[in-house]
């Protein structure tokens, strides 16, 4: 198979973009250039490396964050669409020392191994139980899906959701 | 990824005059599932990204019984089946996006976005071929309208001109006793491209027993989605039942010109044609009979 070499990437200079945004709950402020997802500047701007890069494509999920409500991969948003926008991580679930009730399912039921894939699982479950604080294993798993684990085989992260809903109610 | 500028548009002219300035270099963004992996990858280079997503008219969901339905070209899949009045009307659009990719993609990928990036596997385009959508484009020569079956010229292309873009996609007033579905194949439950997608769309007699009209649509078996038209216009007057169903599905791989590639051969997307066809003539038909 041959393979063709991607040209260079360009050397234009673009301007680099001031971006005012809430995260957490707290307003943040940076500058990236257009080019930045999110997901960079989350991790690179803000300092915030609890979402991981897994595949960069969309796939994993493992970068998923909350944007205005709504559980997107950070990976496929730019940093510069985020203005204005209020965006909520994994850095957010615990409230100080007092961790989440996902966050002590996912620890008590042993739902991960290596770890790359949890912040974005945590991310998507909260967002799943903030709508549906009851979901059945079907309605878990549905919204998970865009979620891999190559660990756990899965099983230990839905009981992991369902023993949080249960500790929510 | 390339370096590139970035313009939030918010009106439909400001985005009209961005994209006919930067032409080929200029790149149209709404939900970004495809257009950033495209970027990424160097599949597709850009100078300018425009996003559309702050232009009202792109955004909004507009929608009465006796005239139909106005999608915003950038509304996210989630809004789509989040809206009870939408999802009780278009039940085959409701099917369409809630395959594309899983809960994160769906935050995100529009069926505007679905249709312009126009794939041949799209899971969008079918459910909008098959309830007739016309794509609403605005350019520098002002508005025209373009039925979604006419939509898409080949792999990645489109009828869009320089400076054109998508601005809303309309779906026609449903009379009573019509309903929809859309099913696509693929080896596993969720997140995968289709072996075969395959939209319907009925309309029954007043006594809900034959077919009064039908179209249907296909994906993945050429290199745009495609109409069966045969099929389509044999089964007017036809009893709405199971062996209708199967001879639609056989006179459908006759639209088929499906390729072998590592996801079937085409053998099998043939073989893929007629089952989906059957399953979603049943599912439509019973929707239409319940609505
Ligand atoms: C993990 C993953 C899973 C996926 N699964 C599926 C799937 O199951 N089925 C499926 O069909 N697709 C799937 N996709 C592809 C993609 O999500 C869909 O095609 C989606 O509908 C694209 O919409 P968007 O709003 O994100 O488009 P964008 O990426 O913003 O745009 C897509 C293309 O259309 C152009 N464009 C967008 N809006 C306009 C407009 N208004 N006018 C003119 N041009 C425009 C862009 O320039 C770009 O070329 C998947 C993608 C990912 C990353």
């Amino acid at each position: 198979m041959s393979h063709v070499q991607a040209p260079e990437a360009s050397v234009r200079p673009t301007k680099n973009v001031h971006v005012e945004l809430t995260v957490n709950g707290e307003p943040r402020e940076f500058l990236c250039a257009p080019r930045e997802s999110l997901l960079d500047v989350l991790r690179n701007r803000l300092g915030l490396t609890g979402a991981k890069e897994g595949c960069n494509n969309g796939n994993c999920g493992a970068c998923a964050v909350i944007l205005n409500g709504v559980p997107v991969n950070s990976c496929l948003v730019l940093g510069v669409e985020a203005a204005g926008a209020e965006v909520e991580t994994v850095e957010g679930l615990a409230k100080g020392s007092h961790l989440h009730p996902l966050q002590q399912c996912f620890l008590e039921d042993a739902a991960l191994q290596c770890g790359i894939c949890t912040p974005g699982f945590l991310v998507s479950a909260k967002a799943l139980l903030d709508r549906n604080p009851d979901p059945s294993e079907e309605e878990i798993r549905l919204h998970l899906a865009g979620n891999l684990c190559r660990c756990t085989g899965y099983d230990k992260i839905v009981r992991a959701v369902q023993d949080a809903a249960k500790a929510n109610t | 990824m390339n370096d590139f500028d970035y313009e939030a548009a918010t009106t439909v002219d400001e985005a009209v005059s961005l994209l006919a300035a930067g032409g080929q270099r200029a790149r149209v963004l709404a939900g970004g599932t495809d257009l950033l992996v495209q970027l990424r990858e160097r599949r597709r280079d850009a100078d300018l990204v425009v996003d559309v997503k702050r232009i009202p008219q792109l955004s909004e969901i507009s929608y009465e019984a006796a005239t139909g339905l106005r999608l915003g070209a950038a509304v996210p899949c989630y809004r789509v089946y989040g809206d009870a009045e939408v999802a009780a009307a278009y039940p085959g659009l409701v099917d369409s996006a809630s395959l594309i990719g899983g809960w994160q993609i769906q935050g995100r990928a529009s069926l505007g976005g679905n249709l312009c990036n126009a794939s041949p596997a799209a899971d969008g385009i079918p459910s909008l071929i098959a309830y007739d959508a016309v794509a609403n484009i605005a350019g520098p020569q002002g508005e025209r309208d373009v039925p979604v079956a006419e939509f898409c010229t080949g792999p990645g292309k489109t009828v869009l001109e320089r400076g054109e873009f998508l601005v809303s996609i309309t779906l026609p007033p449903q009379p009573a006793h019509s309903g929809a579905a859309y099913q696509r194949f693929i080896p596993r439950n969720e997140m995968d491209i289709a072996v075969v997608g395959v939209g319907a769309w009925v309309q029954l007699s007043d006594d809900a027993k034959s077919i009064k009209s039908a179209r249907i649509a296909l994906a993945a078996v050429a290199p745009t989605p495609v109409v069966a038209t045969e099929a389509s216009k044999w089964l007017s007057g036809r009893p709405a039942d199971e062996a209708t169903f199967a001879e639609a599905g056989e006179l459908a791989k006759k639209a088929a010109r499906p390729i072998s590639d590592l996801r079937g051969t085409a053998e099998y997307r043939n073989h893929l044609v007629g089952v989906l066809t059957r399953r979603v003539l049943a599912a439509a038909v019973s929707r239409a009979q319940a609505s």
